[in-house]
């Protein structure tokens, strides 16, 4: 129904056809929809997010084994927040909570990866389908990564002397009345969304230029099934882009609508969101360059061969 | 009273630094107003996701950032 009223309004109110009317009405289109969902969709992870929070994960990781461990904390990655800010007492609170280094890594991973605003635009861009194939390779990345992490032996490397406090964690509880978690919920919501509307907006309006009056061939040859480093590039371009996920994500739709592999840009997505620069350089106040190092190749591995395990097979 | 925020320079932290002072002169009483930043204190209140707000040594809130009322009412 929203696509017959842009329609309209493109076509019979403003009276734009060509490359300006399509560009305009994709611009229109998409910018609505995506606003809606992301709305819709951060307002429903938020709250049932009230009913967890990070003290409340460590809790309940504390003495799981490895294998069982790197799954539960995957799993809780996608509920919590993640802000690259708090990586630091994240890390060394699951260290003194004697935590396994591969079970702490798998929810660094995952966290990030799986935050509700990737969620929501991957939601709104792709289908449900794409996002649950991003979901379940990134759980599948985070289970992974943590446990090579986990068998390499690297606490050596974790530059604070951290003491591991004795005995169980007390089992966190979090008393909410409903009212309060609709109240946080819409308040987060809000905030989020103040953040990164406009980098929406810029997506989606570079996206619509894209979408006018960039030729297909164009895409497809730099991006596309022509050229075979593709995925390892969109990889490393990733890495610096976090903050902006918001701002990409709707390019690399209109890349994939042009002739980008969907492969390659479902690793591009990964990368944006699990390899993050600025985490990298505040988690370096506390982990040796060797370990990051680590971390950023078996993650940045990983991604790189789903990506062209599914350009492959598609 | 003693209030104690901890974190370690995030923006929520400066951010919910301001709005716990604005809760303290709002409240009018005299309140001791303490910013931890150094970690290993931090996690001794057992807080892994900043910014922590602690009252009189208790853990109230964390991860969050509160308005001047949700504070004013742990303070009031």
């Amino acid at each position: 129904m929203w696509k017959e009223i842009v329609d309209y309004l493109t076509n019979n109110l403003l009276q734009l056809d060509g490359h300006l009317g399509e560009a305009v009405n994709f611009f229109i289109y998409d910018t609505v929809k995506i606003w809606f969902l992301l709305i819709t969709i951060i307002f429903v992870v938020s709250y049932l997010r009230t009913h967890f929070n990070t003290e409340y994960v460590r809790a309940h990781l504390q003495g799981k084994s490895q294998l069982y461990g790197n799954i539960l904390a995957a799993l809780f990655g996608i509920i919590t927040p993640f802000c690259s800010c708090s990586a630091i007492p994240l890390f060394l609170g699951f260290i003194q909570a004697r935590i396994p280094i591969g079970v702490t890594f798998s929810f660094l991973i995952s966290s990030p990866m799986n935050n509700e605003i990737a969620i929501a635009l991957l939601f709104g861009l792709f289908g449900w389908k794409i996002t649950a194939v991003y979901i379940g390779f990134g759980l599948l990345v985070a289970i992974v990564g943590g446990f090579i992490i986990g068998r390499l032996g690297m606490e050596k490397y974790i530059l604070m002397d951290v003491k591991p406090m004795e005995g169980e964690l007390e089992e966190v509880k979090i008393n909410l009345t409903n009212k309060e978690r609709i109240k946080e919920a819409y308040l987060y919501t809000r905030d989020i969304f103040k953040d990164i509307y406009i980098y929406v907006l810029i997506g989606v309006g570079v996206g619509a230029f894209i979408h006018g009056y960039i030729p297909t061939d164009f895409i497809a040859k730099y991006a596309g099934a022509g050229n075979p480093f593709a995925v390892l590039i969109a990889v490393v371009m990733g890495i610096p882009m976090y903050s902006n996920a918001a701002g990409i994500m709707p390019l690399v739709e209109v890349l994939t609508g042009k002739g980008m592999l969907l492969g390659t840009a479902l690793s591009f997505m990964m990368a944006v969101t699990a390899l993050s620069l600025p985490e990298a350089m505040i988690l370096k106040k506390i982990l040796h360059v060797k370990l990051i190092a680590t971390f950023f190749t078996i993650v940045g591995v990983d991604i790189i061969v789903i990506g062209y395990l599914f350009n492959f097979l598609l | 009273m003693k209030i104690e925020i901890l974190g370690t320079g995030c923006s929520k932290c400066t951010a919910l630094e301001a709005v716990v002072k604005e809760a303290i002169a709002k409240s009018g009483k005299f309140i001791q107003l303490e910013k931890v930043d150094d970690i290993m204190k931090i996690m001794e209140y057992q807080v892994v996701s900043t910014p922590g707000l602690v009252i009189d040594g208790k853990v109230v809130s964390t991860g969050k950032l509160l308005s001047v009322s949700e504070v004013l009412s742990f303070i009031a």
